[in-house]
């Protein structure tokens, strides 16, 4: 099962060669024994869920950390010690998804940063940008290196990594999830250049969470699962049910009812979306409506997203990391701004950005980071559970008493079981799942009309998340109240009716029936498999902001 | 009210009282968890309480300091002086501490606290008096002094927080434009010949008790309890705990931000007006040639004020003032010569930071 491609061009000596790496962080075992080899010329593609080992492995390969057993040779030989940086960089060269160039200097200079050409011991600029110019025109690569890194754009400065790369003399690259902050369109001009570097010989390894992109540059295909190579081909001979299988394993998830017999089936276009905006002049719909909205953010744009929750509906939300979901959530949240579109809460329209007047309308918020926004951690439980209603609390002139807010706690903190040493006890001194709980007493007490939440469950052990998920499902059927669920985490969708799936910041399907298939919702995320019952070609067209190219495997 | 806090906690849980002889094994860990967090908590109220009295013992050792260095010390005159000269140090320390504790500084307070003063000084008093003859009202006066110090936490505010622009350089800029203004408008000279009724404030008394001390414990108390028991004080404490979990809890945190940035500097120009009335004229040193923004964040931080937002209050703060007025006092009537007392007022005052420290830990909990 961990053995290497027989059919990939086996006379070359292998660029880079792994070999029975093991790696452990404390009691955890990363990577349990990987062999795998990149062979020049050819574009293998690494596969896997989150916490499978591909940032593990990538990182042993790139000479960032040694592995605990095992050998990485490099054209052959024994790879440099990790100390000798530049030996390493010569050979292998890694691009990470967040870009790693110098905003403040030059193309030029970060092409070559800390390897600048030197006349008589002082750093030779015109030799310098000559050089640099002549890697960009060698590659076909259209930018100017006399420019700042802080005026490109994304992609631009993943061509400045790559070239930095090639200009070292490497020709082995490994792109870390490089599509995740690109466009679509320079997304295809990525693969040109991929394609273009492999024909010319360079070893190319590709992680990517998009299977549809794996089937359209890479030759090979490696699923790498709990820290082992589960499965490597050539990608013709795969097909990417085979791969999902392979992800995920064979035991079907435990923790979303595991139940094949109840597949769960996409939501016909017809049903929602194409007549929200005609129907709101005539009659307000209750809930949320996030109508054609489009949004800007760092961690995940969103294009064109159209959904409802109605009173007491629990909707999921989920995708990869950078497919715009906690975006989604942060918009109807007022956390973050949206450009188009609008946002309506019973029928009353939302103001971009405006935490305050969303938390007036209705909206309840549990933050994704609960360390920095879900509390303040030297202030007491009392007083950040009923930090959301102190206009309720106050008298006329704003004064309130600490023991009018103790006692609208109370309730809330026996209903969570809060496990305090009293109400007046400071947040930071709590144990995570209790700050947790804090989080989500303060954005049920003012009994929201929408409660939007965040990854949950994230950082909390078994027995509070249970509780947790309960407690969401209950308040929301006893006040009515609707609940966004953004998560990456498929197990917190246990608790929803129907769960929305963004790829790139696109509505991508919609699971209406639970329980819904672990395996199917990986696939979605992925941005394959629309529907399990036909074939991708059956629910492809008219979905309005579907992506259209990369469904089908060449 | 920590305390009644506590007790309540204590009586929430019957089930520890209860014999445990049905209890399940998660029951009673979770019981034993909340005796040891009720433990730590006590002893965190204990440290508490140590670090808001932590200045007492050392301002009753000043005291006793100062008798022995002069007989003239321990008198109702000397006091009533002390009381005069920190009032309006204290009601700057007032306007600072607010602005700690939303996270931010405020370097412009002295040019304020300079500056408010000689617009209103120049604006009554006749041309012979370096006045600019227009003999304004002394009410309209300081009604105008008020109005100048909110517009210049206005403009502080709105270039820190819509602006994003950095504090510390932004009011270190204000600092220097507003003190080079002061000496602009009266071409460097005193503004003297101040109405009485502009000079009440810091010279005036009621019986023998100065004005200015008594409305600089009003102003304390009114601040204190307002951060205690206010919303917009609590939302202080929010925004300067955490601008993220603020916001996030639906604050208007630019709104609190500007607002307390408006209240520091009319603050500021209140210790000016007081300063102005006890010295009876407006000097072009006044304020930040002076430098008395240093024993501003200084008592500030002795009482406890964190500079990183979020941790302090008034009693804090006007120990601070206090245990430094008492310091300089000392010095002013010890035999320390006149070119070597700021050394030593600056060297009492890092020991004094030092011992604040020791005694109190500023963020032991962090």
């Amino acid at each position: 099962m961990t053995s290497t491609d027989p059919s990939a061009a086996s006379t070359a000596v292998p660029v880079v060669e792994a070999a029975g790496i093991h790696k452990h962080f404390g009691s955890t075992q990363a990577l349990r024994g990987i062999d795998l080899a990149l062979q020049p010329g050819r574009c293998l593609g690494l596969v896997g869920r989150n916490g499978a080992g591909k940032s593990t492995l990538v990182s042993i390969l790139s000479g960032i950390y040694p592995a605990d057993a095992g050998e990485v040779r490099l054209y052959g030989a024994a790879a440099p010690p990790l100390a000798n940086v530049d030996a390493w960089r010569s050979k292998l060269a890694t691009v990470y998804q967040h870009s790693m160039v110098v905003p403040t200097l030059t193309v030029a200079e970060n092409v070559f940063l800390a390897h600048q050409p030197r006349r008589g011991g002082v750093v030779d600029w015109r030799g310098m940008r000559e050089q640099a110019r002549q890697v960009m025109l060698d590659w076909g690569f259209p930018i100017d290196v006399r420019l700042t890194c802080a005026s490109l754009t994304v992609e631009q400065r993943q061509i400045v990594e790559i070239a930095r790369a090639l200009a070292a003399g490497t020709r082995c690259l490994l792109l870390d999830e490089p599509t995740a902050a690109l466009e679509r369109d320079a997304v295809q001009r990525l693969f040109l250049r991929v394609r273009q570097l492999v024909a010319s010989g360079v070893a190319v390894l590709y992680i990517s969470h998009h299977l549809e992109e794996v089937f359209e540059i890479c030759q090979d295909v490696a699923v790498i699962r709990d820290g082992e190579l589960v499965l490597t081909a050539p990608t013709a001979q795969v097909s990417k049910e085979q791969l999902v299988t392979a992800m995920v394993g064979a035991q079907g998830g435990p923790d979303v009812a595991g139940n094949a017999s109840a597949r769960p089936s996409p939501v016909h276009p017809a049903t929602k979306k194409p007549g929200r905006l005609g129907n709101t002049a005539d009659q307000v719909a209750p809930g949320l409506v996030v109508d054609h909205v489009s949004a800007q953010a760092a961690r995940g744009s969103l294009r064109d997203v159209c959904l409802e929750v109605r009173p007491g509906e629990r909707v999921g939300v989920t995708g990869l990391l950078s497919a715009g979901v906690a975006t989604l959530a942060r918009v109807v949240a007022g956390a973050d701004p949206w450009q188009s579109g609008q946002v309506l809460l019973d029928g009353q329209q939302l103001t971009p950005g405006r935490r305050d007047l969303a938390l007036l309308a209705g909206v309840g918020y549990i933050p994704e980071d609960r360390q920095a926004e879900g509390f303040v951690s030297l202030l007491s439980v009392a007083e950040n559970t009923t930090m959301t209603i102190t206009d309720w609390l106050a008298g006329k002139l704003g004064w309130l008493s600490p023991r009018a807010r103790a006692a609208a706690a109370r309730p809330l903190a026996r209903r969570l079981s809060i496990v305090s040493a009293g109400l007046a006890q400071p947040v930071g001194e709590l144990s995570g799942g209790n700050q947790q709980k804090v989080t989500v007493a303060r954005a049920i007490v003012r009994r929201p009309r929408l409660i939007v939440a965040i990854t949950p469950t994230r950082g909390v052990d078994v027995a509070s998340k249970s509780l947790l998920l309960q407690e969401l499902a209950e308040i929301t059927a006893e006040s009515g109240a609707g609940l966004l669920l953004a998560t990456d985490e498929l197990s917190d969708l246990v608790i929803c009716d129907r769960v929305i799936v963004l790829v790139r910041g696109e509505h991508f399907t919609e699971f209406t029936e639970p329980p819904f298939d672990r395996e199917a919702l990986i696939s979605a995320t992925e941005g394959l498999l629309r529907s399990n019952g036909g074939g991708p070609g059956g629910s492809a067209p008219a979905d309005g902001p579907a992506p259209a190219e990369g469904q089908e495997p060449a | 009210m920590r305390e009644i806090g506590r007790r309540h906690a204590a009586s929430d849980r019957p089930a520890v009282a209860e014999p445990a002889a049905q209890q399940d094994d998660a029951e009673r860990g979770r019981a034993a968890v909340a005796d040891i967090m009720v433990g730590r908590s006590r002893q965190a109220a204990g440290i508490s309480i140590m670090r808001q009295a932590a200045l007492v013992p050392v301002i009753i050792l000043l005291i006793v300091v100062g008798s022995f260095v002069n007989s003239a010390f321990f008198t109702v005159s000397n006091m009533t002086g002390i009381g005069e000269q920190a009032s309006a140090l204290g009601v700057v320390v007032v306007g600072e501490s607010l602005i700690l504790l939303i996270g931010g500084m405020d370097l412009s307070l002295e040019g304020t606290y300079g500056l408010a003063p000689m617009v209103a000084a120049w604006l009554m008093v006749p041309a012979a008096a370096y006045g600019s003859g227009l003999l304004l009202s002394p009410y309209l006066a300081i009604l105008l002094l008020l109005v100048v110090g909110a517009a210049i936490g206005t403009v502080n505010g709105l270039l820190i927080v819509k602006g994003r622009l950095n504090g510390f350089i932004v009011t270190l800029g204000m600092t220097i434009v507003l003190a080079g203004m002061q000496l602009g408008i009266v071409g460097g000279n005193s503004v003297f010949n101040l109405p009485a009724a502009f000079t009440y404030l810091g010279s005036g008394t009621i019986g023998t008790v100065p004005v200015s001390l008594i409305v600089a414990v009003v102003i304390f108390t009114v601040v204190g309890l307002f951060l205690r028991y206010h919303r917009t004080g609590r939302a202080i404490y929010a925004v300067g705990g955490s601008l993220e979990a603020a916001r996030a809890a639906g604050i208007k945190v630019d709104r609190v931000r500007i607002g307390v940035y408006v209240a520091g500097s009319v603050l500021a120009a209140v210790g000016g007006l007081m300063e102005a009335g006890r010295v009876s004229a407006v000097t072009g040193q006044q304020g930040y040639q002076e430098g008395i923004i240093f024993s501003v964040f200084a008592a500030a931080v002795i009482g406890g004020v964190s500079l990183k937002g979020g941790r302090g209050n008034m009693v804090g703060a006007a120990s601070g003032v206090v245990l430094l007025g008492l310091v300089q006092n000392i010095l002013d009537l010890s035999q320390v010569s006149n070119y070597w007392i700021e050394a030593v007022t600056g060297g009492v005052i890092l020991i004094a930071l030092v011992l604040a420290r020791v005694i109190g830990g500023e963020a032991t909990a962090e």
